[in-house]
Order: structure tokens, then C-alpha cells, then sequence
């Protein structure tokens, strides 16, 4: 049993790439959720069509970088209109039932022999973060502070998205400061009333919407150039819970609920599976009821479970307030 | 004049309060239908060899792999079984002994401009031995090939949507009595499925019932398990007055949990039941179908024809629609909500299970098997209307024969974007479904 190697992976995990683009699906999801009260359990579309955005503009339409970035945002934008449209004046279950299915149907359809030649089918796509890394300044070397340290790669992409999730957090913390923020909350709370005052309230939703997909489509960017590839597999509905799990968990409605929330949730989870490894290899849980390919599946059981806990008992989160908890609304 | 009943939706006649004489006029046409279920489970159970023969490979076109095609075994020149790749372009077809036998891709099932790189080479003449499950490979590339009988594939197509929309009709029912007694998007309802199909695995694979006997006891976990869930989650936060949304949530938590349980006790690979998984198909012209498939159209036709009786002549039948439709109002005329609630889950999950089972028998056994159509399962139950049991029926039956058919435009794999379609265009135009009520749905 390597404490020391169980320790260390979960301090790097703290900051790395997957608290990272969890948090800019957190953010975006708290954006639907949170403050709007949309359902959205499609989250993970939005990464999908960021993601492929960028890897089919550089690799296929062969354009730079930051055309193909572009590329990724609106598409991003055109999947928030083609949801919303049809749904956002009709119940929330209506919104849940058709994210959740755009986003398999997305992955199905990225996946798919027929668009093998644009998406790379079920293998993907490889070789476009070379116009990111490009623009890399710092020098090769090891970057951290004591056991926790990244390559110069990871370390550049950690200040660029991290950079991003500070200005982002600072952003939703101005707009929900403001009259266009107040109308939000005041949708979640109670969609007739603001109605009744003569509000668009389908457009507010939809601008809330695009700008939640948006945080999404950042969070597909980071998720693709930390594994510098795209595999469509990866992009299952499994991500959207993940982040709606990290933002209960910090709690929804808050500013910094959700990023706290993906920072625990990633370093927890990697804690957890890295003690199930070690104490499988050393044999203190017999491989009858746990191998060590099943660890894995043990973090998927335990999201389950922890959603489940969070929802019935503590809704609201860490830092959450439950009064900006309009659960309700329907 | 008389008490104040919920306007009956799908009634016909007027609601009798005679009680017993009521119930039992109600259960005679039940009692027969019963009896010919039985009659149809026992005369087709021509117990078929229980052997550990078969054949399997994966269809792969240059590293990519190739889903929704059809795999052909004959031998002697007659069909013995046919099976699907699935999405990881992999089947695995047991055999009814060992021997020789020709394995045929069926290229009409391939996407658009994949064929078999060899001439001839869609054949292959494999050697099963005792015990053995032999391997067979088809080496894809890019081409052309001619598509040959568009309608007749369009009449096989249609007659799989059938029963397959009757299979998805079994769990959209209990999706739909959900949501419309409770208000609850039951998003676990998937792995209700599974866990019937896994269930039916486990009695008949495991423990070695047959699969008849299997089911039934299937039935029984499901029937329990449902009532235990409702008696032990959904009941308490009822009471404690928990948000739907929250509820919502707490199904999707739920779904997770029982996903990868499935996948911790049975693990990723796709498994058969012992029996009836392959079968010599019958043609009917254009038509070939396995008699398994018959079988399965006709209990889903019994079995569904039983709960809408049901659910029209007796009276817990017209306690429950009162409740979906309008609960506060039937708990005031004197109904047992909570009871109704109760029967609703337990029968819910019961219908799913033998759903599972019969999907199971067609897609086989693994633990992605209700998830993956749980978008279909919502698609036909938006379509029909969300809380009509009949509404789940006629929902469930266009979405079937709608994928299904909708394989003659567009690659295999992407049958489920049809169903998407057909749900976002529904919710555009008719939000409340074919059989719901115009009511103010947002």
C-alpha cells in the first residue's frame, strides 16, 4: 500500500484537467441550472460539438487554430438554439428528456461509419492541438510545488483554462449582479410571475442557455487538447452527470459552488480509485469482489450514489443556500 | 348526477359501482386471456438443445467498427440463426450443435459504401466443434454494391418495427402510469429493463430453469423490486414533499447505480439465454421472422390488451386512471392514492421486466441494453402523451416501425436519430402527444 503514490495522485488531481474542464461544465451547467432552473442533462453535447468543432477544423477544413475555436463556439451556439427552440416553453422534463437524448445521438452520430471521413469515426481525431501548444511560452521543465508537478504542456494548458475558469466565474458573478441575472433567478423561482410582468421569458432561457453551452464548449477545448485527441466514447451522458454531480456537490446558485464542487469531486474520486488499485494489488480486498478492472466501474456506482444522497438530503451542497434552491419549479 | 368522477379518457360505457359483479365481469375476459397466454407460452416451447456451440467475430472496415449489420448462419443451405453486430460491431451467435456451416454477412445491412473487399467474400464456411465457439471474420473495405429489393426489405423492416414497437411498448406503459399518477420522469426506467433481462439470465443460465419458468420468476423479482422501491425511495420523499425536479434527479442517481451494478455482476460482454436464442426463421414471402419473435408479438399483444382491459374494467383499472389525471380529486372521492401509486409501480416494473426479456431475446443480455433505448421508451411515450397508458402504445408502435423502417435512408447505427427527430418534431407541433390533452404543457 503506497500512501505516498495515493497522496500524490490525488494532489495533482486537484488542478489538472479534469477538475478543470469539469469545472467549465460545472459553471456552464450552473448557468442552465443554478440561476435558471433549466434541466439541461445534456451538458456534455456542448463538449461534443465544441471538441469536434475544433478537431474537424483544423484536421479536415484545415483552418488555424483560433478559426477552428470559432468554429467549435457556434456550433456550440447553433446546438443551443436547435434544443431550445422546441423546448424551453414547455415543462422542464421535456428539456431533461431531449438533452439527454441529443447528447447520445450526437455521440452516435460523431462515432458513425458514415462521417468517417470528417469525424474520424469510432477511432476520432488526432493532431490538431499542435497550433495551441504552438503558442506555449513557457520552457520545457517541470512545473509545481512540492509532490505535485506537470510537464510544461500541462502546465500551460492548466494556466490558460484555469485562467479562463477565474475570468468566467468573474463574469457570471457580474451578470447575476444584474438586472438581466435578477430576471433569471426570478424565472427559476416562478416562470408565470415573470410572465405575467411581461418579460420574454423564452428568450431570457435561450440566452441563458447559449451562454451555459458556451462555458460548455470551453470545457470541450480543454478536454480535448489535455488528451490532445477526440474519442467519441469519451463523451458520454456519464461527463454531464459528473459535472452536474461536482455542482450539486458545491452548490448550485453560487459562484464558486461549482468550481469548488469539480475540484473536490475530481481529486475525491481519483483518492478513492487510486486506494481501491493499491489495496487490490496488495490484497486487502480479495479479487472475488473487486479486480482491478473494476475499480472504475466502482466511481460510476458512487456518482450514482452520491447524486441520490445530495438530492434527498442536502440539495443545496457545500456552500449552497437553500433558499436559492427552487427545486420546485416545474 | 352522483359523485364526481374524473372525466374517463379512454372509457367506453358508464362507470358501474356494483362492485364484485363489476370485478368479476371485468375478469372473465381476463381469466381467457390469461388462459391463451399460457396456452401460447407452453405450445411454443419446443425445448431446443442447450449446447455451448456458436460463432463470433467482429465486422471491422479498416479499424472501424460496423454496427447494425446482419449476420446469417445456414447450414445444409437452410437458415438456422441470424443475429445483429452491435455497437462495438460485434456478435455472437450460439449454435444449435456443432458442425459445419456457412456464415453470410448480409450486404444490404452494411452502411452506405461498405462491402466486402473479396469477391465472395461475405461467406464463410466455418467448422464448429464440440463445446467450441468458432471464430468468423470479414475483412470490409470501401465499395459499391447494388441494393436489391427495397420493398421487400421495406416489409420485413416494418414487421420488426412491430414487435419491436410492442417490445418498447412494454416499457413505455409503465413509463407513462408513472409519470401519471406521480408526476415523476422515472429516468431509470431503462434499467428496469435490464435488470428483468438480467434477472431472467440469472434463473435460466445460472440456475438452469428453463426460459419460460425463468421469466415468471423474473416477474416476481421485478414485481417485489418495484414495490420495494416505491415503498422505500419514492414513497418517503413523497411524503416529505420533494420537488419533482429533485426526484428527477434522484432517477437519474438511481439509473446510474443500477447501470453499473449490472456491470459489476455480469460484466461487459453480451450474453444469451439458453434457449431460444437462435431459431430456424419461417418466411412468410418477403417476410422472415424466428418463430421466438412470433411468440414474443403475440404475448406483448396479449399481455398489453390484458392491462388495457384492466385498466378499463375493473376497478383498480379506473382508480388509476383517475389518479393520473388528476390526483387531489380522485383522493377526494374516496381512492386510495397511495395504493393505486403502489399497484402502479409494482405492475410498472413487472411490464418492464418481461420487456427486458423480450428485447434480451432479440439484442441479448448486457448491461447497456434498457439504457439504450431509453430514448425510444421516452420518444413514444412524448409521442402518445406523457400519462396515457394507450397513448404509451400507439406512441411506442410509431417509434418501432418508424426506426426500423427508417433504416432504408440512413446507416443502421443511426436509427435512433429518427426517434429524436420524431420527438423534437412532436414537441414543436403537438406537445402534448397524439393521445394527451391540449393542456397547457410549459
Amino acid at each position: 500500500m503506497d500512501f505516498g503514490v495515493i497522496l500524490t495522485n490525488s494532489l495533482t488531481a486537484l488542478l489538472n484537467a479534469e477538475a478543470l474542464y469539469l469545472a467549465l461544465a460545472a459553471l456552464g451547467l450552473n448557468i442552465h441550472f443554478g440561476y435558471t432552473g433549466l434541466l439541461n442533462f445534456g451538458q456534455v453535447g456542448f463538449l461534443t460539438v465544441a471538441a469536434y468543432g475544433l478537431g474537424v477544423g483544423v484536421t479536415y477544413l484545415d483552418l488555424p487554430f483560433f478559426a477552428a475555436i470559432l468554429l467549435g463556439l457556434g456550433l456550440a451556439v447553433l446546438l443551443a438554439l436547435l434544443l431550445g427552440i422546441p423546448t424551453l416553453r414547455l415543462r422542464a422534463d421535456y428539456l431533461a428528456i431531449v438533452t439527454i437524448a441529443s447528447s447520445e445521438v450526437l455521440r452516435l452520430v460523431a462515432r458513425s461509419a458514415a462521417l468517417r471521413d470528417v469525424t474520424g469515426g469510432s477511432a476520432g481525431i488526432t493532431g490538431f492541438a499542435d497550433g495551441f501548444y504552438s503558442l506555449n511560452p513557457l520552457p520545457a521543465g517541470r512545473y509545481g510545488i512540492g509532490p505535485v508537478d506537470y510537464n510544461e504542456s500541462r502546465m500551460w494548458l492548466l494556466l490558460v483554462g484555469w485562467s479562463l475558469v477565474v475570468l468566467g466565474s468573474i463574469l457570471v458573478f457580474m451578470l447575476m449582479r444584474s438586472p438581466w441575472g435578477r430576471v433569471l433567478k426570478a424565472i427559476r423561482e416562478d416562470e408565470d410571475a415573470v410572465r405575467s410582468l411581461g418579460k420574454n421569458v423564452v428568450g431570457y432561457k435561450m440566452q441563458s442557455l447559449i451562454l451555459g453551452g458556451l462555458f460548455g464548449a470551453l470545457a470541450g477545448f480543454v478536454f480535448a487538447l489535455a488528451n490532445s485527441s477526440i474519442q467519441p466514447d469519451n463523451y458520454s451522458t456519464l461527463l454531464t452527470f459528473f459535472a452536474f454531480t461536482a455542482m450539486i456537490l458545491g452548490g448550485a446558485g453560487r459562484i464558486l459552488g461549482p468550481v469548488i464542487g469539480a475540484i473536490i469531486f475530481s481529486s475525491f474520486f481519483t483518492f478513492l480509485e487510486n486506494l481501491l488499485v493499491q489495496a487490490v494489488r496488495a490484497e486487502y480486498i480479495p479479487t472475488s469482489i473487486l479486480d482491478s478492472n473494476q475499480v472504475g466501474i466502482v466511481r460510476f456506482i458512487l456518482v450514482g450514489v452520491l447524486l441520490m444522497a445530495l438530492m434527498i438530503f442536502r440539495p443545496q451542497g457545500i456552500f449552497g443556500d437553500k433558499k436559492e434552491l427552487a427545486l420546485d419549479a416545474r | 348526477m352522483g359523485k364526481i368522477l374524473p372525466r374517463p379518457v379512454n372509457a367506453s360505457g358508464p362507470a358501474t359501482r356494483g362492485g364484485t359483479s363489476a370485478l368479476r365481469a371485468g375478469l372473465t375476459p381476463l381469466m381467457s386471456l390469461l388462459a391463451l397466454a399460457l396456452l401460447l407460452l407452453v405450445g411454443a416451447g419446443p425445448a431446443l438443445a442447450q449446447g455451448a456451440e456458436g460463432v463470433r467475430g467482429t465486422l471491422n472496415n479498416a479499424g472501424e467498427r460496423v454496427a447494425g449489420a446482419t449476420i446469417i448462419v445456414e447450414q445444409d443451405g437452410e437458415e438456422v440463426a441470424t443475429a445483429e453486430s452491435d455497437e462495438a460491431g460485434q456478435f455472437s451467435i450460439p449454435l444449435p450443435g456443432p458442425g459445419d456451416y456457412t456464415v453470410r454477412l448480409d450486404l444490404d445491412t452494411l452502411p452506405e459504401g461498405v462491402t466486402v473487399r473479396e469477391e465472395g467474400g461475405e461467406e464463410r464456411e466455418i467448422t464448429v466443434r464440440p463445446g467450441a465457439v468458432a471464430p468468423a471474420l470479414f475483412i470490409l473495405g470501401e465499395g459499391d454494391r447494388e441494393t436489391t429489393g427495397t420493398a421487400e426489405r421495406a416489409v420485413q423492416l416494418f414487421v420488426r418495427g412491430l414487435q419491436f414497437g410492442l417490445v418498447i411498448a412494454m416499457g413505455a406503459i409503465g413509463l407513462s402510469l408513472i409519470f401519471g399518477t406521480t408526476g415523476l420522469t422515472n429516468f431509470a426506467h431503462g434499467e428496469f429493463l435490464t435488470g428483468g433481462a438480467i434477472a431472467a439470465y440469472f434463473f435460466n443460465v445460472t440456475v438452469g430453469m428453463n426460459l419460460i419458468p425463468a421469466t415468471l420468476c423474473a416477474l416476481v423479482v421485478g414485481a417485489v423490486f418495484g414495490y420495494l422501491i416505491d415503498k422505500g425511495l419514492w414513497g418517503p420523499l413523497r411524503r416529505r414533499g420533494t420537488g419533482l425536479i429533485a426526484a428527477l434527479v434522484v432517477s437519474i442517481g438511481l439509473s446510474l447505480v443500477l447501470r453499473y451494478l449490472y456491470l459489476y455482476f455480469i460484466g461487459g460482454s453480451a450474453r444469451s439465454y439458453a434457449q431460444y436464442a437462435t431459431q430456424q426463421p419461417l418466411s412468410f414471402g418477403p417476410v422472415s421472422i424466428p418463430p421466438r419473435d412470433l411468440v414474443i408479438m403475440g404475448l406483448s399483444v396479449l399481455v398489453l390488451t390484458a392491462v388495457g382491459l384492466a385498466l378499463i374494467k375493473t376497478r383498480l383499472g379506473k382508480a388509476t386512471r383517475a389518479v393520473a389525471d388528476n390526483p387531489s380529486l380522485a383522493a377526494s372521492s374516496g381512492i386510495d392514492v397511495e395504493r393505486v401509486i403502489n399497484v402502479v409501480w409494482i405492475v410498472g416494473t413487472a411490464l418492464a421486466v418481461l420487456g427486458g426479456v423480450f428485447l434480451a431475446l432479440s439484442q441479448q443480455v448486457s448491461y447497456l441494453l434498457g439504457f439504450q433505448i431509453l430514448l425510444l421508451l421516452f420518444a413514444g411515450v412524448t409521442l402518445g402523451g406523457l400519462g396515457t397508458a394507450f397513448g404509451a402504445l400507439v406512441g411506442s408502435l410509431v417509434i418501432g416501425i418508424f426506426t426500423q423502417m427508417s433504416t432504408l435512408v440512413i446507416p443502421a447505427e443511426l436509427q435512433n436519430v429518427g426517434a429524436l427527430v420524431v420527438l423534437i418534431l412532436i414537441l414543436v407541433v403537438r406537445p402534448q402527444g397524439i393521445l394527451g390533452r391540449a393542456e397547457r404543457v410549459g
